[in-house]
């Protein structure tokens, strides 16, 4: 039985849902068409519906862009997703898996990985082992020294450190894995193909955890009231906290482990999705997998197009909008601790 | 029904109270009184299932707390904590999530669930504030709200912590008629309340606890009368017969011995 419509919100919720997802579309669009090589729509069109394979553009366009936007749009909704669930499970704005080691967990995992040459399922398993031990760490720090909000963040920050030198060091061993690319450590897409086995189980994987968040919605809306109130509506709140950190692992450690240390999605985008549609986690989900996906898409073309033909990593763009966007949050927060 | 029996209840290995016996009856306001640091908030805790019992037992409808999953026991029982926090959700969509413990798969409330939040947000007296932000209400508001997700929750039990603190006068009315119009539908209703004013006027039964125990447990006047509750708290107690009829009880600092 479909939800009553309790107001016309709804409806409005529901309409910029609509245009988030049009704005997907178009962003997908964009990003297969345009690059070094322009593709008009009519060759776009010819080569998507006639499944032509072969063609100039038609090789273009099925080996190298559609796995590379497919990549951007899982990488941007699954970061952002992981984003959404971190900061209601952690109650904290400004945790995000970038920035509390969860990012830096997976990629120490990939690294090590590509030390003994694995891919595939063994990959994103290992990331996703990465990320949880990163998250259960930062958690677990919190919640026995019973830090406040800001020191549960300035841990992550310390733990994301220690990670990325143990990687860093791997890396200075063993130079010629791909993970010592720029592009992994800043975030990119250029690397991306549909070869190898790399890519297609990743996105499998976020496609799912998405969907459990989404249906997971109503935990995270419970848990957001607090861990007493919470246990008295009848949400068993330890295992169901823990069953939430473990899906925002799986988010981030599958997107890191085809895209790299991409830094602060998982931060702007559950921000801006809630000034637009609000926090109720069963829009704030999918309203920030689509502008997640959106926005990773658009960075990564304009790091294609910008100094074409040459290519930028499309986490340096997401730097240069996230970490100022950090800054406001933080002095934001601060500003309401000294008001409160 | 809820029954404590020899119940031992305290934080790590360290009793606040100990050997506590009762059996707490629906259809009745009921309020745990007594000095900070006696323990009433520990007992609610306990009640609740978010502390567990040093030792004895807390029994809800005959059978032990602990054998309930949290879904089950929330069907049976609500409880409010103290300080409660102030999430970004609406009005409705908080008293809707009083229905939280009766979601089976795919996780989506159905039609009875909003029927149900929508006439407990109108039993509150709280239709108005449906679509307004929990961020947005007066303390007084908020506390509604919060009543009418414990009434949408629909339990025998309701146990509230301190649900009048930092409250206006006028608030703190409202939500004791509240209190006591969800007795009336039969539910039993336990709440730790500091007020003696408020417990006087509106409690049915009143258990006060000091020295790890029950001092004095009955109906609040005859506390009064026999002298339990000037001996727990300290206080004098002075009867007050009003002009139109009835009585009331003022309370004034005890003379210090």
């Amino acid at each position: 039985m479909r939800d009553l419509p309790t107001s016309s919100s709804d409806r409005r919720r529901r309409l910029l849902l609509a245009a988030a997802g049009l704005c997907l579309l178009i962003a997908a669009l964009l990003s297969v068409a345009l690059g070094a090589v322009r593709l008009s729509p009519a060759d776009l069109w010819r080569c998507l519906t006639a499944g032509d394979k072969t063609s100039a553009a038609g090789r273009i366009v099925w080996y190298s862009r559609l796995p590379r936007t497919a990549a951007c749009l899982a990488a941007g909704a699954g970061l952002a997703v992981a984003g959404c669930i971190l900061q209601a499970v952690l109650a904290n704005p400004l945790a995000a898996p970038n920035i509390i080691g969860v990012n830096a967990g997976a990629g120490l995992a990939v690294t090590i990985c590509c030390v003994f040459s694995a891919a595939g399922w063994v990959m994103s398993g290992a990331a996703f082992l990465g990320a949880l031990a990163a998250v259960a760490l930062v958690a677990g720090l919190g919640r026995a020294t019973g830090a406040s909000r800001l020191t549960v963040v300035l841990s992550g920050v310390a733990v994301n450190a220690l990670l990325n030198a143990v990687s860093e060091t791997l890396r200075a061993f063993f130079p010629d894995t791909a993970m010592s690319s720029v592009d992994f450590r800043v975030g990119g897409f250029s690397g991306v193909t549909g070869a190898g086995g790399r890519l297609w189980p990743a996105v499998l994987i976020i496609l799912i955890g998405v969907a459990a968040a989404f249906l997971l919605s109503n935990e995270l809306d419970v848990l957001s009231m607090g861990e007493t109130t919470a246990h008295g509506l009848g949400l068993p709140v330890r295992r169901c906290r823990a069953l939430l950190l473990a899906l925002a692992a799986l988010l981030a450690g599958a997107s890191v482990s085809f895209c790299g240390l991409l830094g602060f999605v998982g931060l702007i985008v559950p921000h801006l999705s809630r000034t637009l549609i609000g926090a109720e986690s069963r829009w704030l989900v999918p309203m920030s997998a689509l502008c997640g996906g959106a926005l990773v898409a658009l960075c990564d073309l304009a790091a294609r197009l910008l100094f074409a033909p040459y290519e930028l990593p499309a986490g340096i763009f997401l730097a240069f909008l996230g970490a100022p966007f950090f800054l406001v949050l933080l002095i934001r927060q601060r500003g309401g601790r000294t008001h409160a | 029904m809820l029954e404590f029996q020899r119940l031992a209840a305290g934080y790590g290995k360290r009793p606040v109270l100990q050997n506590i016996n009762l059996a707490l009856s629906p259809g009745q306001v009921t309020v745990l009184g007594g000095l900070n640091g006696c323990g009433k908030s520990t007992l609610l805790k306990t009640a609740s299932g978010l502390l567990r019992p040093l030792s004895g037992q807390v029994l809800l409808d005959g059978k032990p707390l602990g054998e309930y999953s949290a879904q089950q026991r929330a069907q049976r029982m609500a409880y409010l904590p103290q300080g409660r926090s102030v999430p970004e959700l609406t009005a409705f969509r908080m008293v809707l999530h009083g229905r939280f413990a009766y979601l089976g798969f795919p996780r989506q409330y159905r039609r009875e669930d909003y029927e149900a939040a929508r006439a407990a947000l109108e039993w509150v007296g709280g239709a108005a504030l449906a679509e307004r932000s929990m961020a947005a209400l007066s303390g007084g508001e908020r506390q509604k709200v919060y009543i009418a997700m414990a009434l949408a929750q629909d339990t025998g039990i309701i146990l509230m912590d301190e649900p009048t603190t930092y409250l206006d006068i006028r608030a703190r009315f409202e939500v004791m008629d509240l209190a006591r119009h969800l007795a009336d539908l039969g539910k039993t209703v336990v709440l730790v309340l500091h007020d003696l004013d408020l417990t006087m006027r509106y409690a049915q039964r009143v258990i006060l606890l000091a020295d790890g125990g029950i001092a004095a447990d009955g109906a609040p006047a005859q506390l009064c009368a026999d002298g339990s509750v000037q001996r727990v708290y300290g206080v004098e107690t002075v009867r007050a017969e009003l002009p139109g009829g009835g009585e009331e009880y003022v309370f004034r600092p005890g003379s210090v011995s």
